[in-house]
């Protein structure tokens, strides 16, 4: 198998294309994944940002909701950021009570939990095990995590302010989640961090 | 950890809220039902209005800002990011619906402008703007007053795509061009495009705005959204075609579809299928020269 994992990036709507430029900056090499068949020739999955009621909806549409379960059971690594959160969440508040996920992290998260758009913000996230200085981190509508399960780790967590305390990055096994677009800034830890859990996966 | 503050209204959460819409469709509403509608369809966000360009071409008259109470309304109904049109330089009506809570506002050209020579300032207000262009000069002259999305006009309220057709290849044209130019050559491009000399040289080097670029103003089919995507754009509104045609419900499906799939022939084929009457068009060039709103905004 070769170095380079190959990381598809879910192609319905959304910010695509910054997902796959950090992908390629840390070495990985992205596909589109617009197509079901397209799920057997990637080694893992990125679930961009974009509108989670939106993305839900045109996946039940296309008929990929049930592929992209079943890959996650066969033990494809996957990572969602915002929208892609709430995607992988096993349960959505404030939400249409249509609303389908992926699943898989035993997490409860709120959607536009932070508010609507005139809310949306930019922070500071202590992320001291991924190393170096705190994240910045972008959050635009944004969920958070309200409640986790026994086999979820917390990797962020707002630290100051009125939110502080709020959780907003997560992982389990092989899911990896964040509340904020680690996409949108040019810092590539969090995509850099996703690949060796996809190669320590191989 | 020092206290970090959290900072809202940036460029980066405006224009990124704009990133997160891509590869969407954003439909134009005017009542809680059609919301509804769109955002079963998959409508990526919806556009709240008190007449759809269509009947504003009809009807005539001033065109304003809707009723605070039916955006409340609309908000209330869907879940999907709401925004709304202020009138070009009404900077009040903005303000109303900033305070209102709408997610992006769209100062536009379909609304009678309230300002001829100025549009509102736009880096007053956290709420983001998307404003409409017909040529790269114009859509840098918005950027620079604030505005953190750029469409493409078209001519909105015709279902005549050549419109939008023109603007997104004039403005992607004109990004090309500027890309093949040398350094030296761009002060003159920025004098001609009627653009500050660090945003052309910005787009110069990136090949790119440095904002989401979609595509308005005629787009009544699904093919018609296809044809849009192809060119460039990185998403579509659909103003009248939708709630002007006959089977509205299939018909903003078939429109999702296609913009999403925009590049696979047959996709776009079964999303055009059995769609019942498009929106009766007006072709351009029938309408008379001032009547035009891809004219308005400077």
């Amino acid at each position: 198998m070769s170095a380079s994992p190959t990381i598809g990036v879910l192609a319905l709507q959304g910010d695509v294309r910054e997902h796959e430029r950090s992908l390629e900056a840390v070495g990985a090499t992205a596909l589109r994944v617009r197509r079901i068949e397209q799920l057997s020739l990637i080694d893992a999955l990125v679930i961009p940002g974009g509108e989670s009621t939106t993305m839900s909806k045109l996946a039940v549409m296309d008929g990929f909701m049930a592929p992209l379960r079943q890959a996650r059971l066969d033990g494809m690594p996957m990572y969602g950021s915002c929208a892609g959160m709430i995607m992988l969440a096993d349960r959505v508040l404030d939400a249409r009570p249509d609303q389908e996920t992926i699943g898989g992290l035993d997490i409860t998260v709120r959607r536009n939990a932070f508010g609507r758009q005139v809310d949306s913000f930019e922070t500071d996230i202590d992320m001291a095990w991924l190393g170096g200085p705190p994240m910045h981190a972008v959050f635009i509508r944004a969920p958070w995590v309200e409640a986790t399960g026994a086999e979820v780790e917390v990797l962020g967590v707002i630290d100051s302010g009125d939110r502080a305390g709020t959780i907003v990055a997560v992982r389990q096994g092989l899911l990896l989640a964040t509340s904020f677009h680690p996409e949108l800034t040019g810092d590539h830890r969090i995509h850099s961090n996703f690949v060796e859990i996809v190669k320590g996966n191989r | 950890m020092p206290n970090v503050p959290a900072i809202v209204g940036t460029d980066r959460v405006k224009r990124g809220m704009a990133e997160m819409l891509k590869g969407g469709v954003i439909m134009d509403v005017v009542n809680a039902d059609q919301a509804k509608i769109a955002e079963d369809a998959g409508a990526v966000a919806v556009m709240a209005l008190e007449r759809v360009p269509a009947d504003i071409r009809a009807e005539g008259g001033v065109s304003r800002m809707s009723d605070p109470d039916m955006i409340d309304k609309i908000k209330e109904a869907v879940s999907i990011p709401v925004m709304a049109k202020a009138r070009i330089g009404h900077f009040a009506e903005a303000q109303v619906l900033e305070s209102l809570g709408v997610d992006y506002i769209d100062e536009s050209e379909v609304l009678t402008p309230a300002d001829y020579a100025n549009h509102i300032d736009k880096w007053q207000f956290n709420v983001p703007f998307v404003c409409g262009a017909t040529n790269l000069g114009e859509a840098l002259r918005r950027l620079t007053e604030g505005a953190a999305m750029i469409r493409s006009k078209g001519e909105a309220g015709t279902g005549d795509v050549s419109n939008a057709v023109t603007h997104m290849r004039k403005i992607l044209g004109q990004i090309r061009a500027l890309s093949a130019m040398s350094k030296d050559e761009l002060y003159v491009a920025a004098k001609e495009l009627q653009a500050p000399y660090d945003l052309v040289a910005e787009v110069a080097a990136n090949g790119a705005l440095p904002v989401v670029l979609f595509t308005a103003g005629g787009i009544a089919t699904p093919a018609d959204a296809a044809m849009m995507m192809q060119l460039g754009a990185d998403g579509v509104f659909v103003g009248s075609g939708i709630f002007k045609s006959g089977d509205p419900e299939q018909r903003a499906k078939a429109i999702v579809r296609a913009t999403r799939h925009f590049d696979d022939a047959a996709e776009v084929r079964d999303a055009s299928r059995g769609l019942g009457e498009a929106m009766v068009g007006i072709n351009v060039a029938d309408i008379p020269v001032h009547h035009r709103l891809e004219d308005r905004g400077w």
